[in-house]
């Protein structure tokens, strides 16, 4: 059974087939271009996701805190470090790009924070 | 009452405004930024998620990350800011306007100035607008004040959502709310296709299984304290089917159905607005019909990003300070939305200079042509591979091919 997704490269977004080769790697149709084929791999071999949210700030009367990862992180874990930084808290002051969790689930992947609050 | 006397004044210090502000200092103008918020960067505080500065920082940024760097770029200008500051009123005695603000910290502040950008950006359309029937429960926000709520103050405003209308707002939302603890039931949308990107749809709705209900009418919200229901009904062949209506049980309403430029204070100034945009309607200069105020970002028309707000803005900033060394629009020109373009804006340009325009189409077509023609005669001709409401076109007009251009020239912009 083919895979279908949409490619989200530019707003055409052509409606990709992907068949997965038994030999490995994929067999991509239904893209107007190069870059069909590159997203259908990367989503469908290694997807990944910029992640964002927000933590508490302490003192705890202050706006939250956004932050994101620094590059973007894999699909399959990204619920489980929502739930992390979704229970973080941050202790004022913090700057924009102060790093606050170093290597998010051992991903490698540092998480900073987007706005500086003091 | 403190009094206060700039070249010119920005109101609203979101991204259009600190924009405007920037270019307005570059001229070597004095400038001042009235901003009703405790903090700079409007909108974008409260849009964490990321996408934002790939033309105006070359990077993919969140919300406030844009934000803080403009305001950065904004410090380094020298401009000045207000803020906790609400304009309430502009006098336009003739040669200076002066602008009324008040604010808890200043009281009453009295603003002289020579020239005035409008920044004040939009605001979300409710439940009013688009008249949905039923009861009047707690429960109903519109997806910005959500998303206020969740990402700035830590509140979630319910567990089991409805969102009607699939704007960006309300796809970003949905992830949103998905990710905060919330389960999402559906996005219902009155139209045969989104009014959002594609790219949200795919990783704001298909990455968490939220059903997309197209063509789908809400025809009720039901519930006594708190909502319990949302009733919604098919669209088939333009008519509603009322008996295959069904309901789906929520806690939360979210509305993403649309956004209106914010524009009571233009009109107490006298701008005239364009009912197209519910912006103003402008000139080559980015210049209202009332002389020395000006308009850029979404309080002139909405945009989808915010780089091209900040562009907007620019364009704008540097107009007004020109306007203000006694630069005059010229000759002009008059731009009409011609077949599937819902506007354009500016309304005019000036054949001198090249022009940047931006315009929404009314359709959704893959292979269409986007047509410029003075006087009927095609001057531009650019194939587009692909054209829907929700994405903004730009297009730039070259001085040469406006050239032969009479005094009743008029341009038309066609999405073929």
């Amino acid at each position: 059974m083919p895979e279908e997704l949409i490619c989200i490269t530019c707003p055409l977004g052509c409606r990709l087939s992907v068949e997965r080769l038994p030999a490995g790697g994929l067999s991509v149709s239904g893209n107007r271009c190069t870059r069909g084929a590159r997203y259908a791999e990367e989503e469908l071999l290694a997807p990944k996701r910029v992640v964002t949210a927000t933590c508490r700030a302490l003192p705890a009367d202050r706006c939250r805190v956004p932050v994101r990862t620094a590059a973007p992180f894999p699909k399959d874990r990204v619920e489980e470090l929502i739930r992390v930084l979704y229970s973080l808290e941050v202790r004022l002051p913090v700057k924009r790009g102060d790093v606050l969790v170093p290597d998010a689930l051992g991903t490698g992947i540092p998480v900073i924070a987007t706005r500086t609050l003091d | 009452m403190r009094e206060l006397s700039y070249d010119a004044a920005v109101i609203g210090g979101g991204a259009a405004g600190m924009a405007a502000a920037l270019e307005i200092r570059a001229a070597g103008l004095s400038c001042v930024v009235l901003e009703r918020e405790e903090h700079l960067g409007g909108i974008l505080l409260q849009c964490v998620h990321n996408g934002f500065g790939l033309i105006e920082f070359d990077e993919e940024l969140s919300g406030p990350e844009f934000a803080e760097r403009m305001e950065e770029k904004f410090r380094a200008s020298g401009a000045d800011a207000y803020l906790g500051v609400t304009v309430m009123d502009v006098e336009d005695p003739g040669d200076r306007k002066v602008l009324f603000g008040y604010s808890a910290e200043h009281g009453i502040l009295r603003v002289s100035v020579r020239a005035v950008v409008l920044a004040m950006g939009c605001r979300e359309r409710n439940r009013g607008n688009i008249r949905i029937p039923g009861a009047r429960p707690a429960g109903v926000y519109t997806a910005g004040l959500a998303q206020r709520l969740v990402n700035m103050e830590g509140y979630l405003p319910g567990k089991d959502v409805v969102i009607i209308g699939s704007g960006d707002i309300g796809l970003i939302m949905a992830r949103r709310m998905s990710w905060a603890g919330a389960r999402v039931h559906g996005v219902v949308e009155i139209l045969p296709y989104p009014s959002g990107l594609t790219r949200n749809i795919v990783q704001c709705l298909h990455d968490f299984g939220i059903p997309l209900y197209l063509s789908h009418l809400t025809s009720g919200i039901f519930g006594g304290d708190r909502v319990e229901s949302v009733e919604i009904a098919p669209i088939e062949d333009g008519a509603v089917r009322f008996e295959k209506a069904f309901r789906i049980p929520c806690d939360t309403v979210l509305l993403s159905v649309g956004l209106v430029p914010e524009n009571e204070l233009s009109k107490k100034m006298g701008v005239e607005l364009n009912p197209m945009t519910n912006g103003p309607w402008t000139d080559s200069m980015m210049m209202t019909n009332v002389p020395g105020i000006f308009a850029a970002g979404n309080v002139l028309h909405v945009h989808d990003l915010v780089d091209y707000v900040a562009e907007e803005a620019r364009r704008a900033g540097a107009a007004c300070a020109r306007w203000i060394r006694g630069e005059r629009p010229g000759r002009e020109l008059r731009v009409k939305a011609g077949p599937n373009v819902r506007y354009a804006a500016p309304c005019r340009v000036g054949p001198e200079a090249p022009n940047k325009l931006y315009l929404r189409t009314l359709i959704v077509k893959n292979d269409a042509v986007l047509e410029v023609r003075l006087d009927n005669r095609v001057i531009q001709s650019r194939k587009k591979p692909h054209v829907q409401p929700s994405e903004m076109i730009s297009v730039t007009l070259d001085p040469k091919d406006l050239a032969d251009a009479g005094p009743d020239s008029t341009i038309e912009i066609a999405i073929l």
